[in-house]
């Protein structure tokens, strides 16, 4: 997504510390991914009041609470939504879009797949646990086959989604995978999905501690391997992107997935918005237009 | 009584039932007469039966009325279904050649048209509709000029060949009926008003552009449809973003997102939509930011008959979304009101941060008025309330600005994101008056219940804006019909009836349900001697409501349920028979067989 760098050098660090500190389980793999959107702001030079975190429910959509910029927290799933509508009434916002697994992929699914397709110019960043946290733990829609949850006892027997093939085939315009224990990588992943003008998708391996003990940081360490390492990997190339994508288990990809920057993002393709934010703009209609309104009817 | 004339045309979906009602709108509206047309339809695109009415005359027509003047069917079954509404007077003009009539009431006319000689079938399918066109405004008393006029707008795309056939067949069908048919006993007369006709979901989109709207968003949903076309075809002019979007649950949202970055936000929707929208309808009113949601009611429950009319859905705006928060919820009176409530429900909506929900209905939605244009003001009163959209050196700084700050009216001022200073997280969780959250952790039932107080305080700012309802008609009046919504006109002409027949009727219609005047009611109807509550639903969703708010309880009920609106008589038979004691609960049958 892209956003207006700030001219002078004073955006620092503690103008992103929020009001209250987070309320995560220690070890939570949130604390990473908040550390990493404030450093990546910081790096940026993007004043707070120019940004809008969105979220939804569940552990990690409480983050637009801890993080000091306008925030708003939604309804369960429909953090896009809302955000779709703030970027839409006002373009010169730099929108966040910041949840969970359950939130993003199981209840608003379908705001998901729709915000991809109209490449509404926001970074959607997904704290994905592959659990249900603050329900107590239960089978997400990224919970791997077999896995044993309070309401999966006997293991999963659904299969799960893949959240970056299908954000590569919903038509994302930036599709990348970070994990919180890489902060520097994930900062950087976190800049370049600002950067980018359009939808940008970042799913976050974020291990909870206390409810997911398959997908711990111990069993993801030795399989994440970054794609940026891979020198004959083109980023540009959706089809190889949908092939990494398809990795899993043995070796799992992190990184920039997909970029294409050659499409408008929603509200580059909207005339109305030509001549600056509706947020802005003048209330009254000329009158010359609102007769020929009237005339139309008589 | 006034003098009316009404048109009645039939036929098959997809047959051309629309352009023969077009035309005769624009002529009536263009002679200065007013007009009302009513559609009644089948969710089909092509077959099915429609029948459309129109009913014209010098004086406001509210209603589609009990009498059709001029029945135009245009196959068999639109005859075989309507001959017998037609009573002395009245005439049928119909294809010859394709429809056998039946036995028409004494001194109802028949005017069958030779349609295959008065023109060229092969070459122009619609023949018969412009023919019955021609010859029913000759019957009028109606100029050829005025048809000529409005035939050439309605084909000037198609090139001027096409102007030239459709003018003479309806030359050719106006001159065989000023030779063959009897003319109408009442020549339809000229006044020097020109009117705008438009519907009502017409009217509420254009009084959403005048109302300062920059965001529309909706998703398909009849009868509120219209809104979304009319927004989307004129959106850039008007500088309106306009968006369909996945479903309405992604509606509201939306919505609400753009209406918390600072511009006026609407969308419309009909029950089922809304049932969607419910949730949002709470996340607005928690992060109290102002959205207005538009209602148009059609016959439910579930998918129920989505093209007709119902005034069933009260009972879930009142229940709308889990939890105590303060609504607006206005019920529009016609459709040159459809316009005016819109500006008007977004100054309550603005000023007292909180969801604005208008109930309309199909009968309105896609019913058509002759409104003055003045009435259609696109510059009304403005009020954005307590709104911060520029940083102010003196107040600003983190810290100081609380987003929720208790106050004795329960407003708090609003900053927009963008403005310097004034960071802060909006809700759906309960919070503190710095954003923070109190639901989870930090539960805290002291500020809990001082939350819920300051936005529960905004309900009697609310109520000290609204306008109480008044009574229409002389106080001491036989009768007291009370009504909501859009049954205004089809009472206010019952009213008219039953004086002329000897029983004096007032009339009380609400037009703000929420917050409800109960005392204001109280206080007109402790003078009532007879009080009847009329409406389109089968439980009397207003007249649980009247009782749970005030414990008044009215002498009858007159209702109806079957998809149609009421006409005036329904309502007339409906009061004698309950004056005469018969019954406390009418349910008028609907005669028209469509």
């Amino acid at each position: 997504m892209a956003t207006a760098l700030a001219a002078t050098n004073h955006v620092a660090m503690a103008d992103f510390k929020g009001k209250v500190d987070p309320d995560w389980c220690p070890g939570c793999g949130d604390f990473g991914v908040l550390a990493a959107v404030q450093k990546a702001l910081v790096e940026l030079q993007i004043p707070n009041h120019n940004v809008v975190t969105i979220s939804g429910i569940g552990c990690s959509s409480n983050f637009p609470g801890f993080i000091n910029t306008y925030g708003m927290h939604t309804l369960h799933g429909r953090a896009l939504a809302v955000a779709t509508g703030v970027k839409l009434a006002n373009h010169e916002l730099t929108v966040l879009v910041t949840g969970g697994d359950g939130d993003g992929f199981g209840i608003g699914g379908n705001h998901f797949v729709h915000s991809m397709r109209r490449n509404v110019d926001l970074l959607y960043i997904v704290m994905d646990n592959q659990i249900y946290g603050l329900t107590t733990g239960q089978t997400s829609p990224t919970s791997r086959v077999g896995m044993k949850t309070k309401s999966m006892p006997f293991g999963n027997i659904e299969a799960p989604v893949n959240p970056i093939s299908l954000a590569l085939a919903a038509g994302a315009t930036f599709v990348a995978r970070g994990f919180s224990a890489e902060q520097k990588h994930l900062t950087e992943l976190i800049k370049q999905g600002i950067r980018h003008k359009g939808f940008s998708f970042l799913d976050v391996f974020s291990p909870c501690v206390t409810y997911n003990h398959d997908n711990t940081y111990q069993w993801f360490r030795p399989r994440v391997k970054k794609l940026e390492e891979d020198r004959a990997y083109d980023s540009a190339d959706w089809m190889a992107a949908m092939g990494k994508s398809l990795l899993w288990d043995e070796e799992i990809p992190i990184g920039k997935f997909f970029e294409r920057t050659d499409l408008p993002s929603l509200h580059a393709a909207e005339p109305v918005l030509n001549a600056g934010p509706l947020a802005h703009a003048d209330m009254r209609i000329p009158m010359d237009v609102t007769r020929a309104f009237v005339e139309e009817l008589m | 009584m006034k003098q009316t004339f009404a048109i009645g045309i039939g036929g098959a979906a997809g047959q051309g039932v629309a352009t023969p009602g077009d035309i005769f709108a624009k002529i009536f509206s263009r002679r200065g007469l007013h007009l009302n047309a009513y559609n009644a339809y089948q969710s089909i695109i092509r077959g099915g039966h429609t029948f459309l009415t129109i009913r014209t005359g010098p004086e406001k027509v509210t209603n589609m009325g009990d009498r059709v003047d001029l029945l135009l069917p245009l196959n068999q079954d639109a005859m075989d279904r309507h001959l017998g509404l037609l009573t002395d007077g009245a005439a049928c003009i119909y294809n010859a050649d394709t429809i056998k009539p039946g036995a028409p009431a004494t001194g109802a006319q028949l005017c069958p048209l030779p349609v295959s000689k008065l023109a060229d079938i092969t070459r122009n399918k619609v023949a018969q509709n412009t023919l019955a066109v021609g010859a029913g405004l000759n019957m009028m008393g109606i100029g050829f000029q005025a048809l000529e006029e409005v035939l050439a707008e309605q084909f000037k795309k198609k090139g001027d060949a096409m102007v030239s056939e459709n003018v003479s067949i309806a030359r050719a069908g106006y001159d065989y009926a000023s030779a063959n048919f009897k003319a109408f006993a009442w020549p339809l007369p000229m006044t020097g008003t020109l009117y705008a006709v438009l519907s009502g979901n017409t009217a509420m989109a254009m009084g959403g552009a005048a109302a300062g709207v920059k965001f529309y968003c909706a998703y398909p949903m009849s009868p509120s449809t219209g809104v979304l076309h009319w927004m989307a075809a004129h959106a850039r002019k008007a500088g309106i973003m306009v968006r369909q979007v996945e479903d309405e649950i992604g509606v509201v949202n939306m919505a609400i997102g753009a209406a918390h970055a600072g511009v006026r936000s609407m969308c419309a929707t009909s029950g089922g939509g809304f049932a969607l929208m419910t949730e949002g309808l709470g996340l607005s009113a928690m992060m109290e930011t102002p959205v207005v949601v538009i209602d148009c009611q059609r016959a439910g429950p579930s998918t129920g008959v989505p093209t007709k009319t119902e005034q069933g859905d009260l009972w879930q705006m009142l229940g709308a979304a889990f939890g105590d928060y303060p609504r607006v919820l206005a019920a529009p009176l016609d459709i040159g009101d459809c316009f005016k409530i819109i500006p008007e429900i977004f100054n309550i909506a603005d000023r007292f941060q909180c969801p604005g929900i208008v109930l309309c209905d199909l009968l309105l939605s896609e019913g058509r008025l002759s409104v003055d244009p003045k009435d259609l003001d696109f510059a009304p009163a403005i009020d954005r309330g307590e709104l911060i959209t520029k940083a102010s050196p003196g107040t600003n700084g983190d810290g100081v600005y609380k987003r929720y700050k208790i106050t004795e009216n329960g407003i708090s001022p609003r900053a927009i994101p963008g403005v310097e200073g004034y960071t802060h997280t909006a809700s759906s969780d309960e919070h503190d008056e710095d954003g923070v959250l109190i639901s989870d952790e930090f539960t805290n039932p002291t500020k809990r219940r001082a939350m819920m107080e300051k936005r529960m305080r905004k309900v009697a700012g609310i109520e000290a804006v609204l306008p109480p309802p008044v009574l229409w008609g002389r106080r001491d009046a036989d009768v007291t019909l009370i009504g909501w919504g859009s049954t205004m006109g089809v009472i206010e002409e019952a009213c008219e009836i039953l004086t002329e027949q000897g029983i004096s009727a007032n009339q009380l219609q609400i037009r703000w349900l929420v917050p409800l005047h109960g005392d204001a009611i109280l206080d007109i109807l402790k003078d009532a001697r007879h009080t009847i509550i009329v409406e389109n639903n089968y439980s009397g969703q207003f007249a649980r409501y009247l009782r749970s708010e005030t414990s008044f309880v009215p002498d009858g009920y007159i209702r109806k349920y079957d998809g149609e609106p009421f006409m005036p008589h329904h309502i007339v038979e409906a009061v004698k028979e309950q004056m005469g004691g018969k019954t406390k609960l009418s349910v008028p049958a609907h005669e028209i067989l469509v």
